[in-house]
């Protein structure tokens, strides 16, 4: 029989691309595995991940630390490096025989790729760049009454939605939550009629739980021919510059225009609060803007999502844009000339002063709290 | 009058906007500081046709209109008065006298490059001892043959240093006054010809201004532009369209003012209050506002008449006698809303009160421009 | 050879952001801009008519308005607009979005040494899916975040950027390819262009117009087509306010340093 997205009774099971690039998982993978193994358990279902590369069975087992209690491997010389036509034909024809009811894909460079052909192929919906995932109605409204600003009862009385004039119960269905405008709105988006629920999620927003199981891992067949690829990759080559880690720094010190009326000295300045802390240089996106540093550097909105313990906003306005990427950090400390900036509405710590003049002397404080414990 | 702008004039005030806000303003203080004209800018305004923007594109001109070309200057000037002037002395006083007075060799052999920005205008009419007094000309020109000889010295020439093509004034016949008056389009290049040093501004300090001096210059005959005799004509005429360029120019250093004005404001707080909340200041600026929207009816209509071939000439004198009055009051008070910052060099509203001055003087004085008007009215 | 840049008019969400009490954005009080990423493609179309002096067209769906968003981007030097608009159409998710311009696109024709130039992603959604999504319904090949395109005969040699890296990609047209701002600087529109952009070629495209084409039905496009549906949308709380430090010098700084010591924080 034909593969019929609208025929939802026959989907079971949640799914996660496992991505890897040159053999090595990437570490998103094992956000969405922990984050699936939730949804699993939700809805009383295997997780499984499905993994495609080049000899790659060796990197599978691992998923089984964090939940995975299946994983579809799919080895082959033509699955080595990225292509969209490749990996879409893999997933599509695996989805289509195994019927997964969610699949969940990083939202990484390649996973904006992938996913999006796969849900066109498969005549299904696709929510991308989601920040938070449910099943359960009781937990997806115990979220919305902290993370919204809904009126209680209006939280109370979500349940059904009305799909071609008939109520539609949403119990079973995926609830992706995901900024919109800007990070101005969120919004939950459901897939009723279609299966699978697709979604990308994230980098760094999901957290990684181990959860041993023991995984099977399993080989199903799939065709593949060279004559399936329509592009050539001649090279895949990593930054030789050692690319900024915003994601998984504790500690974060970024700039903002602040900086303008010196820009080599107020990034140095920075790099010395970085290094005293233990952490990275960021930036605002004006500076990315202009050209004071480079575009791996920026938070917010069209930048990086960051949470670290420490977030230092050195002369940052706080344009909406970044606060959206960093408001959730634990703790932030604002240096700022002018005391109305809306930066220090997102702060813990605030001080109004020339980051030019404040810095230098942060720097030595932290160095004495440091020595005297 | 009808102030709505059209579909194609919308589409080019919203690029000299995001132009002037992207690539003048930031180096609007460092070219004031450095005294440094800004090459860099001009050749980015020649890409997008800002140097012929009025004039048809038989000749290598955009194909806009008047007020485009108003609200181009005006928009620049917003944020750096040197970016506005350079195409204004370019437009006004070179490229359209030639346009309007040349012959078609004329049209052909210096308008596509001047128009293209390749390469930029200038107008030699001021003499040390003729200033507002314009017939005072000591500069003549002498028909020998096949060339005219130029001897003499201008002086205050706007794009002086840095222009390739110079619209000149020199007498050909000192007995007719005025009517012996003749003009000429001299290429940088002509022996005899040279430029002076770079005069030392109170504002627009990024422009060029300099003198020209003729030392038995040699201009070919067919570069006398109208015929001799009309040169004082020709001067008045294009001094009549150039009011309509520093009208633009002041209405938009003075709006320029209002926008920082207003900005600073709302953000300074003393005596734990906004400034903007403070009676005073908000008196300030709905007249300071008022002012400027004022000016702004008076430079548009003034641009919309020429555009229409109307007589407008004592609309440019109104229009620039106005604007350029109105822009040193409200940057004054621009500054006096700031306070100590507002006499630093840290915000621009210092800047922009030097630069206004300017626009009372060249091109006609304020009192000149009471002249014009005042002989328009018939009181005499 | 032509190249087709499929373009979108979106609210300004860097600038204040108006929001409804019912949480959906108030979009009559937010200016329109074109979409960043999408002024990158068009550049980079353009980049390529400079050199190739090759036809550009740009496509978009959304409101009538959206011409004078063509027409700006006739005035940069585009050659020739399509809007497609319909009441049929509103309401699309990402998928039919797709499935609407595809059929526009095809409608107009693709032959095999055309280029497809999307932007990555608008800033309105993010979803970065339509280029994809477009991409599979006229099962074209497709490279995604372009930092790099060369052409050479028919074959396209793009730098696609990873976020550590970049693979080298070689394709041949007829293709998509969807572009980020590090591919190139948007030139402004010119004076010249501006007083023509109103002489150029603009062809609408309506439900009428599409109606047969076999990616149009009632169950793909519109709402009704949609596979995805908003069961809610919110705006988050803000963050309580914190601690403002009195001063700004020696004391000041040794008080924090004080306080995160004391959280252990540091």
């Amino acid at each position: 029989m034909a593969f019929n997205s609208a025929d939802i009774a026959a989907f079971k099971n949640v799914w996660v691309f496992c991505e890897q690039r040159q053999g090595v998982m990437m570490p998103t993978t094992f956000e969405l595995i922990s984050e699936g193994r939730k949804l699993a358990n939700e809805l009383g279902v295997e997780l499984c991940g499905i993994l495609l590369g080049d000899n790659v069975d060796g990197i599978a087992a691992e998923l089984g630390e964090y939940g995975a209690d299946k994983v579809y491997v799919y080895n082959s010389p033509l699955l080595k490096n990225y292509t969209t036509d490749a990996y879409t034909k893999v997933i599509v024809e695996a989805v289509e025989e195994i019927k997964p009811e969610v699949l969940l894909f990083g939202a990484s460079n390649i996973g904006r790729d992938l996913a999006p052909r796969c849900a066109a192929r498969l005549h299904t919906g696709l929510c991308a760049d989601c920040t938070h995932l449910d099943i359960d109605m009781p937990n997806y409204k115990g979220f919305l009454k902290e993370a919204s600003t809904l009126p209680e009862e209006r939280i109370d009385k979500l349940g059904t939605v009305m799909i071609n004039r008939e109520p539609h119960p949403v119990d079973r269905d995926l609830k992706m939550t995901r900024p919109a405008f800007g990070g101005h709105l969120m919004a939950s988006i459901i897939c009723p009629r279609f299966r699978p629920a697709m979604a990308t999620v994230r980098p760094g927003v999901m957290k990684r739980r181990l959860c041993k199981k023991d995984v099977e891992i399993l080989h199903p067949e799939f065709n593949l021919t060279a004559a399936d690829i329509q592009t050539e990759v001649t090279e895949v080559v990593k930054a030789a510059k050692k690319l900024v880690d915003l994601i998984g720094a504790d500690f974060i010190v970024s700039v903002g225009r602040g900086i303008s009326k010196d820009v080599e000295g107020g990034i140095k300045l920075a790099e010395e609060l970085a290094e005293v802390l233990g952490g990275v240089v960021g930036s605002s996106r004006a500076c990315v803007d202009a050209g004071w540093i480079t575009a791996d550097h920026q938070v917010g909105q069209t930048g990086k999502t960051v949470h670290p313990k420490v977030y230092v906003a050195l002369g940052i306005s706080g344009a909406i844009q970044h606060k959206a990427g960093m408001q959730d950090s634990e703790c932030i400390i604002a240096v700022n000339k002018n005391e109305t900036a809306p930066i220090f509405e997102v702060a813990d710590y605030g001080i109004v002063g020339d980051l030019f003049k404040v810095v230098p002397e942060l720097i030595e404080s932290i160095k004495a709290a440091k020595a005297a414990k | 009058m009808d102030f709505h702008l059209t579909k194609e004039q919308q589409l080019v005030r919203k690029m000299y906007r995001e132009f002037a806000e992207n690539e003048v303003k930031p180096l609007a203080a460092e070219i004031d500081e450095e005294e440094r004209f800004p090459t860099e800018t001009v050749e980015k305004m020649a890409k997008l046709g800002m140097f012929g923007i009025y004039f048809p594109k038989q000749y290598g001109g955009a194909g806009g209109d008047v007020l485009s070309y108003a609200m181009c200057v005006e928009e620049l000037a917003k944020v750096c008065g040197t970016t506005a002037v350079i195409v204004s002395a370019h437009t006004s006083l070179c490229c359209a006298p030639i346009f309007e007075d040349g012959t078609e060799e004329q049209k052909m052999s210096c308008l596509p490059d001047l128009l293209s920005g390749k390469k930029l205008g200038a107008f030699g009419l001021t003499e040390p001892n003729a200033g507002t007094d314009a017939s005072g000309q000591q500069t003549t020109a002498v028909l020998e043959g096949d060339h005219y000889v130029l001897n003499g010295s201008k002086c205050f020439i706007t794009n002086g240093n840095v222009a390739d093509t110079f619209v000149v004034f020199a007498m050909t016949d000192k007995t007719k006054g005025n009517h012996g008056i003749s003009a000429f389009i001299v290429e940088k290049d002509f022996p005899g010809f040279s430029q002076g040093k770079h005069e030392k501004k109170m504002g627009i300090r990024g422009s060029s201004t300099c003198d020209l001096i003729f030392e038995d210059c040699i201009v070919p005959k067919e570069n006398l532009l109208g015929k001799e005799g009309q040169g004082f004509k020709i001067a008045m005429q294009t001094l009549d369209g150039g009011r309509i360029g520093i009208a633009s120019q002041a209405l938009g250093i003075g709006e320029g003012a209002v926008e920082e004005a207003i900005k600073y404001t709302k953000e300074r707080v003393q005596f734990k209050k906004r400034l903007s909340q403070f009676q005073n200041t908000q008196f300030q600026l709905a007249d300071m506002h008022t002012r400027m929207q004022a000016a702004q009816f008076l430079v548009y209509s003034a641009a919309m008449k020429k555009q229409n071939h109307e007589k407008y000439s004592m609309d440019a004198a109104m229009a620039k006698l106005f604007a350029a009055e109105a822009a040193s009051d409200v940057t004054r008070r621009a500054v006096q809303l700031f306070g100590g910052y507002g006499y630093t060099r840290e915000y621009p509203v210092e800047r922009m009160m030097r630069d206004a001055k300017i626009t009372e003087i060249y091109e006609g004085t304020s009192e000149v421009q009471r002249m014009v008007i005042a002989s328009n009215l018939g009181v005499k | 050879m032509k190249i087709l840049v499929t373009v979108k008019q979106v609210p300004d969400t860097s600038g204040k952001v108006a929001v409804n009490p019912d949480g959906t954005l108030d979009r009559a009080s937010m200016q329109t801009i074109i979409n960043p990423d999408d002024m990158n493609a068009v550049e980079a179309a353009l980049a390529l008519k400079d050199e190739l002096g090759c036809k550009v067209v740009a496509f978009t769906m959304g409101p009538p308005p959206a011409e004078g968003m063509l027409r700006e981007l006739m005035a940069m030097g585009v050659d020739e607009g399509v809007l497609i608009t319909a009441r049929e159409f509103g309401g699309s998710d990402t998928y039919a979005t797709s499935q609407i311009i595809a059929a526009g696109i095809d409608t107009y024709g693709v032959e095999d040494d055309d280029i497809i130039l999307a932007g990555r992603q608008a800033i309105d959604g993010d979803t970065a899916q339509v280029g994809p999504q477009i991409a599979e319904k006229l099962h074209l090949p497709q490279v995604t975040y372009a930092g790099e395109i060369k052409k050479e005969g028919n074959t396209l040699t793009v730098k696609r950027m990873l976020e550590d890296g970049y693979m080298t990609v070689k394709v041949k047209t007829p293709c998509m390819i969807t572009c980020i701002k590090e591919l190139n600087q948007p030139r402004y529109l010119s004076v010249g262009g501006a007083f023509e952009a109103y002489s150029k070629p603009l062809v609408t495209m309506t439900y009428e117009t599409l109606k047969d084409h076999p990616l149009i039905d009632k169950s793909t496009i519109g709402l009704q087509g949609s596979p995805t549906n908003i069961l809610t949308s919110f705006t988050p709380p803000q963050k309580g306010a914190g601690m403002m430090l009195p001063g700004a010098d020696k004391e000041t700084t040794d008080q924090l340093a004080g306080i995160l010591a004391a959280k252990h924080i540091i």
